[in-house]
């Protein structure tokens, strides 16, 4: 069997899913995986929802856009109640639990992993790592790509050398993997 | 004309277009910027500029339009884009363009309509790209990408076109299009544009004749013999129909999609596929010129379905196409609505089964 997988990251406006889409579809590519990224976000620059579908395949891929995902990353609560409904049986979920209630991922049947991510940022010196919290846990949870692979991108998708920025972005993906380790 | 493979990048729709067009030696960009396009004047304001080009975003999307004219008279590798509403606007000067016989490329990126109505993907632009929004007996070639790597391809493959018929080309994507990323590699090409408007174009008289580009004819019998010459030449654009088949060997269904919608539908078509139903996918690449003749050969063997993110439109060319020989189905998502593989299996499974019951 052909590896295939698909993602759907969903949060606020301005938490930075997008450009956790953009990390993993970049990483795919550089492994040699066919891959899509397709943004979903209305017409507000923060505030509002976002969520972006990532597809990662060895074969071509036909539909951009998933109804029913493999995995989830959930930055905040109303995203759990959006895609929480779709993701497919036997799928796994990150979930932001600096944000969402740990209450709520009480007695789910999927297999939930809860990562404090703003928390874990927020040690690391900066709450808008977050995001970079979850893309090292999804990574660690799902074993597609490896978190070398995906760390080597970061200055490319970003468009930043800044070495500082790259280490404490490094770090917060680390926090993520480790996180999952630890839970599992 | 020569290529070879330049770099891979992750590159959204939108900027596939723009790099494609750049190229295929793009002298001239004129727009006004409308979501979900304006990925394409950014990128061209920067890099059209330092490749010595000329970008103008100009005051309205009528303003944009008579300045694609003017430069496609002067022989100018010219484009326009814009989205929905900001196309209706142009179908003044697409007119004007195609009975002045002039090259260009105008791309779509349509939006929910009808009116401003959304900035969400929609394919309810496929009458006004294949029909015309303007007046009169013309006809614009229509490619419709549904990858970012086709969307840079059939960039290129457009000012080919439109050099080749002196016509206006016309990309029709959609916000799915435009918005998604896929890695694409880029190829380069040496157009040869010395040439290729040499004997028409506006280029100064100095040591020739004049010449008068002109869509009015008002002399006895003039403008039906224009207008029998432009037919002669919307007959000669079936050279250059262009669609994707696939597993149409043995299927006793067919599913008509184009553009985004196609590739979902064959996902769709993969997953009944693997549960052991003979269905195919037929993606029309031309719109105009339409694909009739492979359309109206498989409707002998299949029932057809056709599948749409509007409330039917290229149906009425599946239906025209096989006319006397089958009807086809349609299933639509309305404009607003995202499209997902799983919305088509049980449409296109209740098309299987009329077929079983008939045999």
């Amino acid at each position: 069997m052909a590896l295939y997988t698909d993602v759907i990251i969903a949060g606020f406006g301005g938490q930075g899913v997008l450009l956790v889409g953009n990390m993993l579809a970049y990483s795919a590519m550089q492994e040699g995986l066919q891959v899509t990224y397709m943004p979903v976000y209305g017409v507000e620059m923060r505030g509002g929802t976002a969520n972006c579908t990532v597809v990662i395949s060895e074969e071509e891929i036909g539909s951009p856009l998933v109804m029913y995902p493999h995995s989830l990353i959930i930055m905040n609560q109303p995203s759990l109640e959006k895609f929480r409904p779709r993701l497919k049986e036997g799928g796994v979920q990150i979930v932001n639990t600096s944000i969402v209630p740990q209450s709520l991922l009480d007695g789910d049947q999927a297999r939930s992993v809860p990562v404090p991510a703003n928390d874990l940022a927020n040690e690391l010196g900066n709450p808008k790592m977050a995001n970079m919290v979850v893309l090292g846990a999804w990574v660690e949870a799902t074993g597609i790509l490896s978190l070398e692979r995906v760390k080597q991108g970061l200055p490319q998708v970003l468009g930043k050398s800044d070495e500082r920025i790259i280490q404490a972005n490094h770090r917060a993906m680390q926090a993520g993997a480790d996180r999952v380790r630890e839970y599992a | 004309m020569s290529s070879k493979p330049g770099p891979i990048s992750l590159t959204k729709g939108n900027e596939a277009i723009a790099k494609g067009a750049l190229a295929a030696g793009l002298h001239c960009y004129f727009a006004y910027p409308i979501t979900p396009q304006s990925d394409i004047p950014e990128y061209l304001s920067k890099h059209l500029v330092e490749r010595g080009g000329e970008f103008i975003q100009a005051e309205s999307e009528i303003a944009s339009v008579n300045m694609l004219l003017g430069a496609a008279a002067c022989g100018k590798r010219a484009m326009t884009s814009s989205s929905s509403p900001g196309i209706a606007l142009k179908q003044e000067g697409i007119s004007y363009m195609a009975g002045s016989e002039l090259p260009a490329v105008i791309v779509n990126i349509s939006r929910g309509g009808p009116g401003l109505g959304s900035i969400d993907p929609s394919q309810g632009d496929y009458y006004q790209a294949t029909r015309g929004g303007g007046h009169g007996d013309y006809r614009t070639l229509v490619l419709a990408p549904s990858t970012c790597q086709e969307a840079y391809d059939l960039t290129i493959r457009a000012f080919e076109l439109a050099f080749y018929h002196r016509n206006p080309v016309v990309i029709l994507g959609d916000a799915i299009l435009g918005q998604m990323k896929e890695p694409l590699k880029e190829w380069e090409y040496q157009p040869n544009t010395e040439r290729e408007a040499a004997d028409w174009a506006l280029s100064g008289a100095k040591d020739r004749p004049s010449r008068l580009i002109k869509s009015l004819y008002l002399a006895d019998e003039a403008l039906a013999g224009h207008n029998e010459r432009l037919q002669a030449k919307h007959e000669r654009m079936r050279q250059d129909l262009d669609w994707e088949e696939y597993a149409t060997e043995d299927s006793e269904v067919l599913v008509v999609a184009f553009g985004s919608v196609g590739r979902i539908a064959k996902s769709s078509v993969r997953k009944l596929r693997s549960q052991g139903y003979r269905v195919g996918l037929l993606r029309p690449i031309t719109l105009f010129p339409f694909p009739e003749e492979r359309i109206r050969e498989l409707a002998w063997s299949n029932r057809l379905i056709t599948i749409e993110n509007n409330t039917g439109q290229m149906v009425d060319d599946v239906r025209l196409a096989a006319r006397n020989v089958a009807d086809s189905a349609f299933f639509g998502v309305s404009p607003g609505r995202l499209p997902s593989p799983e919305d088509f299996l049980q449409p296109i499974l209740e098309v299987w089964e009329q077929e079983e019951a008939r045999k």
